[in-house]
């Protein structure tokens, strides 16, 4: 597969042609300005490029969807960014989103409905195993034949969706050995970023939670921990780099071992 | 003649307590918010039946999971027995039931097998909470009530079960000695094997013996049933509720303030117009037990301490002070001393009422909050509340679903609505999101900057 250089549409780009694509693609804060984040942003991006699907970014319309207002406690503004990012929604007519942030699948999913914001909204890694299973997205191991990936799940996409088996699905299609923590899918142990943790200093306590879950995935011995939360992302990396692992033990999102596997 | 009043007389005297106070704790549960938890009653009986019924979430740790089961089908089980005991002491008669025949044999049997079973678990449970001494039953909240409360429940289920298989061991001999009334009925696959202890006594010795266990066995249950509304063991009771009006939504929806939606709709537009008879919200999230919906205060007198939710919390595990736990058992105290207050406050009314009436006046009425100085604050910690990761692990371990998340969160919105209190940072992040749209130092026009780099 070649490399190959493509723009990225917006919303107001279609409209301006007067089309619609068929998906939008929710970037979310993280994915526009981390610059870790950026690369799974890029990741995804090219995969549905590969993969010949119509999609739009929001751009600059793009805002917060106030999720970590709303853990936090903070209601109103919360609603505030929820009504205002309907209004451009609702604007461009969005039937359907697809997004690589658990937070904003969360909150896109489950609490704009009642503010009058109703989409079909997807994870990216949902919209992977559709790809997949559609026969749009051919995946080989690549560089991660034989490999051993342990998969790390989401809060927000795991407990808070019961999406546990998208994620792996599409690793599983990686020829790597797919390990399991003993904590995992519903039992699943939070990196120690969601409810707002991730925008302040812990509360006092014996050990930082990344740090308590980077151990547990590095027990077992892994060439990959998988994300599919840019949260998680800065928290795993983190926790790698404490035990002075980063050379060894990547720590990738889902969407960027499919684009690498294909040299996307 | 004269046993069998005074099995009425306490069979009653305990039915009263305990109807008396099962009405003051549903008292207490509807001082909560109103919260509509009607709807999809399908689903709703099928939870009921997996969860509590059928124990679902209790095997996920498969050892205290069966043990616990041994328990509960021996409590629900062997209370059939219960009834046969209370009809013989109104009654005055013998194994009143025996007339059921192999039936009857087939019932006291399987009641014996699952008494012995109990034992057994009841042992397990003492090792594991005062030998072994399982670390989720020694955390902080675990101070010395909680503590001893399960070790009573333990040892009173011990000293049921030994009773009621010793009174089974000392009639069969008495049967198989054709005493008196004791005509042969029953099988004791249990009591049977260790009777051979008991078989060199008189028979009168026996019968005192059986007696004595009878007795025992029943006061205990009525003493146990008593007990049950001032312990964490209400679990036994409330688990069913507590499952049917479970949260049935994704776990990851937080619940919408719709007094804020108002409020927001106006703010963004400058043209609506108020519905009529409309009045900004006068507080936001709560402070008190009061401002919790009847479902959060249900969940703290659900709650058995297990400890099971605080065991998997991200914060609790990595030595913060937050315990979902303990967030349950503050709120069922809390809940628990307005309940007193309010005891408190309908005594000196009706005390003043008595008076006021002699002068000619009429008592008045209405049920305001009652001040004490005191609310949830005083018993949940700021700190406790900010290391919450609300990553659901606490709601997903709960064997009876209870929601230690959906309280944190109201408290929280207390904190940071009401009070403005909260981390500097957590200030920072909330302002950047007005300002710029997104919890970081960067410029909304810079959203999209990503999209120059795609192919590179």
């Amino acid at each position: 597969m070649s490399k190959e250089s493509f723009q990225v549409l917006t919303m107001a780009d279609f409209s301006a042609k007067g089309e619609s694509p068929e998906i939008l693609f929710w970037v979310g804060c993280a994915g526009s300005f981390d610059e870790r984040a950026q690369k799974i942003t890029k990741a995804v991006a090219k995969i549905l490029h590969h993969c010949d699907v119509k999609f739009a970014v929001l751009g600059t319309e793009e805002s917060c969807t106030g999720d970590p207002a709303k853990r936090a406690g903070n209601e109103f503004l919360f609603q505030m960014q929820a009504m205002m990012n309907i209004q451009v929604l609702n604007g461009y007519d969005v039937k359907k989103i697809v997004t690589a942030c658990p937070h904003c699948f969360n909150t896109l999913k489950n609490e704009y409905p009642e503010l009058g914001g109703n989409y079909e909204v997807v994870h990216h890694t949902e919209l992977l195993q559709q790809l997949i299973s559609e026969g749009k997205l051919k995946v080989s191991g690549g560089n991660f034949t034989g490999k051993r990936i342990v998969f790390h799940d989401p809060c927000y996409l795991g407990r808070g969706n019961n999406v546990y088996e998208a994620p792996r699905d599409v690793i599983q299609k990686l020829d790597a050995e797919l390990h399991e923590m003993k904590r995992s899918r519903s039992n699943g142990f939070c990196c120690g970023a969601g409810g707002g943790q991730m925008f302040k200093e812990p509360e006092h306590g014996s050990k930082d939670v990344n740090v308590e879950r980077t151990e547990e995935a590095l027990a077992l011995s892994p060439n990959v921990i998988a994300v599919g939360c840019p949260f998680c992302m800065t928290m795993m990396t983190d926790g790698v780099k404490n035990f002075n692992k980063e050379d060894e033990v990547k720590v990738l999102d889902v969407a960027e071992l499919i684009a690498q596997a294909n040299e996307l | 003649m004269f046993s069998q009043i005074i099995f009425i007389l306490l069979f009653l005297a305990s039915v009263v307590f305990f109807a008396q106070n099962i009405k003051k704790i549903r008292r207490n549960i509807n001082l909560g918010k109103p919260l509509d938890r009607t709807d999809r009653p399908k689903e709703r009986w099928m939870t009921m039946m997996r969860v509590a019924l059928g124990q679902s979430k209790m095997v996920v740790r498969p050892v205290a999971g069966i043990m616990h089961i041994f328990i509960y089908v021996g409590f629900v089980i062997i209370n059939i027995e219960v009834i046969e005991i209370i009809i013989d002491g109104i009654a005055g008669t013998h194994r009143f039931l025996s007339f059921l025949g192999s039936f009857y044999n087939f019932l006291i049997g399987s009641f014996e097998i699952l008494a012995a079973l109990t034992l057994l678990a009841c042992f397990v449970f003492l090792i594991r909470r005062n030998v072994l001494k399982l670390k989720r039953f020694w955390m902080r909240e675990m101070t010395s009530f909680p503590r001893s409360d399960a070790n009573a429940i333990l040892i009173t289920e011990i000293l049921l079960m030994t009773a009621f298989l010793t009174m089974n061991a000392t009639d069969s001999i008495l049967q198989s000695r054709n005493f008196e009334h004791y005509l042969s009925a029953g099988a004791f696959p249990v009591g049977g094997m260790y009777a051979a202890l008991f078989s060199s006594l008189s028979s009168e010795s026996l019968m005192m013996i059986e007696r004595i266990c009878w007795w025992f066995h029943i006061i205990g249950i009525l003493a146990f049933l008593n007990y049950l509304p001032y312990s964490k063991h209400f679990h036994i009771l409330l688990a069913f509720p507590n499952t049917y009006y479970s949260n049935l939504e994704k776990k990851g929806k937080f619940t919408n303030m719709d007094s804020v939606t108002q409020e927001v709709k106006l703010m963004l537009d400058p043209a609506a117009v108020p519905p009529e008879g409309y009045q900004s919200p006068t507080s936001f999230g709560a402070k008190d037990v009061y401002d919790l919906t009847w479902k959060n205060l249900m969940d703290a007198y659900s709650c058995t301490e297990c400890g099971r939710c605080s065991s998997v919390c991200p914060a609790n595990q990595t030595g913060k002070l937050l315990s979902p736990r303990k967030i349950m058992m503050d709120t069922r105290d809390r809940l628990e001393e307005v309940g007193k207050n309010i005891d408190k406050q309908k005594k000196q009314r009706e005390a003043s009422g008595r008076r006021r009436l002699a002068e000619g006046l009429t008592a008045g009425g209405g049920s305001q909050r009652i001040d004490d100085g005191k609310n949830l604050f005083n018993y949940i910690s700021e700190e406790e509340l900010l290391a919450c990761t609300s990553c659901n692990a606490c709601t997903e371990a709960c064997p009876v679903n209870i929601d230690p998340l959906n309280i944190i969160t109201e408290m929280r919105r207390y904190l940071v609505m009401e009070q403005s209190k909260m981390p500097a940072e957590w200030q920072m992040m909330m302002n950047k999101i007005e300002t710029n749209g997104a919890p970081w130092q960067f410029a909304q026009a810079d959203r999209a900057n990503w999209i120059s780099s795609v192919a590179e």
